[in-house]
């Protein structure tokens, strides 16, 4: 597997304006004779599909959902980052660029990282010209809130629902080119498989989730934006349907993986409640502005939180991070809020919380206030928990919510697949070990709007691409398997339901996976792993039949791969020999608890091959290098 | 707790449809309306039959997705709330609950309590958006906001589209759907170009699908889960009025949604 990165020549800051000035474009009289498959209708495909459109291309865009407006990006709540400086605290293109880099633990590409920073400008504007309605300040300019790992304020932000207003913007974008028929679209249809044409991405193989039908689509490019695949965990803040098996697919058919084991638990969740729950909630990290996080000093303590004296709690991110306080990064507050449950004291059911308390800042800035800036969130918390926030501190809990790794890509977003270019949650670029808050949304609309518009014209401008339609060889066989594997689902007829089975992946995942790793427990992970899915196999029951809306059916597929994604998580992370971001590793830490890198063996991206059903994936790598950041200790003390 | 429930069990969309009734214990209070048909789909999957199809996603009130009639209300009893964030705390042992897909001609089942909502997809294809191309914006704040024009803008815009206003009007009405789209984009000074070429399509894409007319009933506020308030349909009605005007005077009458957005 050649790995190559594709990194244009020049300084840092020149790098992109060099790309753009040199890539080659396609004559607009050329543009309609190309036709872009698009999977996945969140931020990253949503716009992509609008502005390739918009160029005058041919796309068909595909969801799984019945509707492209409710791909999950629409639950994103606290914000998008932009490297505006509107608040004249000392912001630049280049902070945002370093503060990504060190948030992501020095393990992503400074290249891609800069770009992403240097566009993050662009993207507001695109927004605010769309309608986003952002919140403004009293005189009618843009208003700003800050963020976990930041010390300026840029966060830009629609109440708690950013990301649902930004995707209505791209799918309002994107509806309007369905309108002008430059967009064809299919909701409810779901990608199982990817074809590849002498050795290029040509097509895809979908079902059709309300008849069972399974077709094939021939495209000149075929774009992924299917998001991150934290629901091998079961219990995520991922929606139920998001799922890994389109870009498992790929991954299968020649893509490269990358950093699979680079996956973030979000600090502020609320707790799980029972065993029939069926996924987590979270709670905006914007929170953690105004919000203070502590746990009782005395272990087990079971007074209400209001009765607890001031000088008997422990404000534990303000005293181990003074600098950066509750704002820590995510990884560093999720294993700060394990280390104190573990400990014995946490609070709630079973020990396994802690509290989130806005009671100092209502005193400071009035119930209004809050109110204003959280309303929505406090509400949902009371509708989960039936408690009030304003009155008692909320109870948080980490939660699997967002995966940095993916399919491996180049400067371009390509894969390792020519004509496979994979955007958003899906690829791996950006986040590095650990993404910051605010800048998913901020990454899946820059690769969508700013970035795949000119890498995609510039791969068709040189590429000699043959004629293919869905009659070929090619597209015949892959049908086929699909086709095989659904009547296998089917045929097991056993005793277990597909739920049962995940469940008891996701388990194993949260237990030995999860925010904290060790050698011998991944070793077990990748044992227990494989027996479940031989189990799976034999004793899963699926209902129904394949020619019908069938949801079993589609979760049963799913959940498959899920199985075989796990495997190679749980490997990633044990040959992953340090701890880097929300990649922890017992065995490497510093005295007092910390990520414990190891830049001399492992600056660079892990990157796996597929080799056969039953073969040991190649990890191969791709050395990061750092020309501009000088790699330091990551400290928010 | 303990219930019995009334489903609505239809196979497609040509078959004829009916309630089938069911016993569930073991019901929890902290458990979602979801998560205890999640409960109810495991014990028939157990049974060897076929389990209850139903529309969900995100499951925390933003997606759009759930879509139930719930003794009677769209999205249940409590106010403001979708299905997947009500919770059975609302209820009590022994309780009856039917439950039943979205009624409306625009809105045709597919299966179960799935149905097929693309009506508003068409709608919002015929105008509900800012026609700007990506790249030609220009820079964010050179366009103020005043801020009750935005929080206005945004009340409209929380809309999440998932028909509950459709479902609980008694003509099968959109207007609060399309209100709350045409009022957002209309609201704002980014929307003022094409204010009355937007209404006008957009309504005129409403009449196209199979919805009712509004005669202010005002089910649909009191269903939506996001509280988006009927003073919207007001403003919109206001503006359709004025685009006949506009569009007579200034398109001598040829507007027709869709192809004036060109460009």
């Amino acid at each position: 597997m050649k790995l190559d990165p594709r990194i244009p020549a020049g300084p840092l800051e020149q790098k992109w304006t060099r790309y753009k000035n040199t890539c080659k474009l396609v004559s607009p009289a050329n543009k309609r004779k190309y036709s872009v498959i698009v999977v996945g209708t969140g931020l990253a495909g949503a716009s992509a599909a609008a502005s390739l459109a918009e160029l005058g291309y041919n796309v068909k865009a595909f969801c799984y959902q019945d509707s492209p407006r409710r791909a999950h990006s629409i639950a994103a709540q606290g914000g998008i980052n932009a490297a505006k400086n509107y608040q004249n605290d000392g912001d630049s293109v280049y902070r945002l660029f370093y503060e990504t880099i060190k948030g992501g633990d020095f393990r992503s590409r400074e290249a891609n990282v800069y770009r992403l920073a240097e566009v993050s400008a662009n993207i507001i504007d695109q927004c605010v010209a769309q309608g986003v309605p952002f919140a403004r300040e009293y005189s009618g300019y843009l208003a700003n809130r800050s963020f976990g790992g930041a010390l300026v304020s840029r966060t830009f932000y629609a109440r708690g629902q950013t990301g649902q207003q930004l995707l209505l913007g791209a799918y309002s974008a994107m509806m309007r080119q369905v309108g002008l028929g430059q967009v064809k679209l299919y909701p409810r249809t779901e990608m199982l498989d990817l074809v590849v044409v002498n050795g290029q991405a040509r097509g895809i193989i979908v079902r059709d989730l309300v008849t069972g039908e399974i077709s094939a689509h021939a495209a000149d490019v075929v774009i992924l934006a299917t998001g991150g695949y934290a629901n091998v965990f079961y219990l995520s803040t991922n929606a139920k349907g998001c799922n890994a098996t389109a870009i498992w697919r790929a991954y299968k058919r020649g893509a490269g993986f990358a950093n699979p084991c680079f996956m973030q638990i979000h600090p502020t969740c609320i707790p799980q409640s029972g065993e029939y729950q069926s996924k987590l909630v979270l709670m905006s990290e914007s929170l953690r502005n105004d919000g203070r996080v502590w746990v009782p000093k005395k272990k087990g303590d079971t007074r209400k939180p209001t009765e607890i004296p001031e000088d008997e709690r422990d404000y534990y991110l303000e005293r181990m991070y003074p600098s950066y306080g509750n704002l820590a990064p995510r990884d560093i507050a999720s294993r700060a809020a394990k280390r104190m449950c573990d400990e014995g004291y946490g609070v709630g059911p079973g020990g396994r919380g802690v509290y989130l308390d806005f009671a100092d800042s209502i005193r400071r800035l009035g119930k209004h206030v809050i109110e204003e800036r959280y309303g929505n969130l406090f509400e949902m918390y009371e509708r989960i928990t039936g408690e009030n926030a304003y009155e008692t501190p909320m109870r948080i809990y980490p939660a699997p919510h967002y995966t940095m790794g993916g399919l491996w890509v180049d400067y371009e977003l390509m894969s390792t697949i020519p004509g496979l270019f994979v955007a958003g949650e899906a690829n791996f670029s950006d986040h590095g070990a650990n993404r910051l808050g605010a800048s998913a949304l901020m990454q899946g609309l820059a690769d969508g709007y700013f970035i795949l518009p000119y890498t995609v014209g510039n791969y068709l401008a040189n590429t000699k691409l043959e004629k293919v339609d869905t009659s070929q060889q090619a597209f015949r066989d892959a049908q086929k398997e699909v086709e095989d594997r659904v009547k296998k689902l089917l045929s097991v007829n056993g005793k277990r339901s597909v739920d049962e089975f995940h469940r008891a992946l996701g388990k194993i995942m949260w237990d030995l996976v999860g925010m904290a790793r060790t050698e011998a427990g991944l070793k077990e992970a990748i044992v227990r792993i494989r027996a479940l899915r031989e189990e799976f196999w034999q004793d899963v029951r699926v209902p129904g039949d394949a020619s019908d809306l069938n949801q079993e059916l589609e979760k049963a597929g799913r959940v498959a791969d899920f199985f075989e994604l796990s495997e190679l998580i749980a490997q990633d992370a044990l040959e992953r020999r340090e701890s880097c971001g929300g990649h922890f590793r017992e065995e490497f830490q510093t005295p007092d608890g910390e990520a414990q890198r190891d830049d001399a063996n492992f600056a660079h991206v892990a990157v796996w091959e597929f080799t056969g059903d039953g073969k040991p994936p190649v990890r191969h790598s791709e050395p990061l290098v750092f020309e501009v950041v000088e790699l330091a200790q990551r400290s928010y003390k | 707790m303990k219930l019995t429930l009334h489903i609505w069990r239809q196979k497609g969309p040509q078959e004829p449809g009916r309630f089938v009734k069911y016993e569930l214990d073991k019901v929890n209070e902290h458990m979602s309306f979801l998560e205890m048909l999640d409960v109810l789909n495991q014990e028939l999957i157990a049974r060897g039959e076929e389990p209850v199809a139903f529309d969900h996603d995100c499951r925390e009130g933003i997606c759009g997705a759930c879509s139930m009639v719930i003794n009677g209300i769209a999205h249940g009893p409590q106010r403001a709330t979708t299905t997947c964030q009500l919770h059975m705390r609302h209820f009590k042992d022994g309780d009856v609950i039917y439950i039943e897909p979205w009624r409306a001609k625009a809105f045709p089942i597919v299966k179960d309590l799935i149905v097929d909502r693309s009506a508003f997809d068409r709608i919002i294809a015929a105008g509900g958006f800012i026609s700007v191309r990506t790249g030609s914006a220009p820079e964010a704040n050179s366009i103020p906001v005043p801020k009750d024009v935005a929080e206005l803008a945004m009340d409209a815009a929380e809309c999440i589209g998932c028909g509950a206003c459709v479902a609980a009007c008694p003509n099968g009405a959109a207007m609060l759907f399309v209100a709350a789209k045409v009022s957002h984009l209309n609201l704002l000074p980014q929307g003022q170009p094409e204010r009355f070429i937007r209404v006008k399509a957009m309504v005129e894409a409403m009449e196209r699908e199979q919805f009712g007319s509004c005669s202010n009933h005002r089910e649909c506020e009191a269903a939506c889960p996001k509280g988006i308030s009927v003073s919207f349909i007001a403003r919109m009605n206001r503006d359709y009025r004025k685009a006949l005007w506009k569009t007579v005077e200034h398109q001598g009458g040829k507007a027709e949604g869709i192809s004036q957005f060109r460009g």
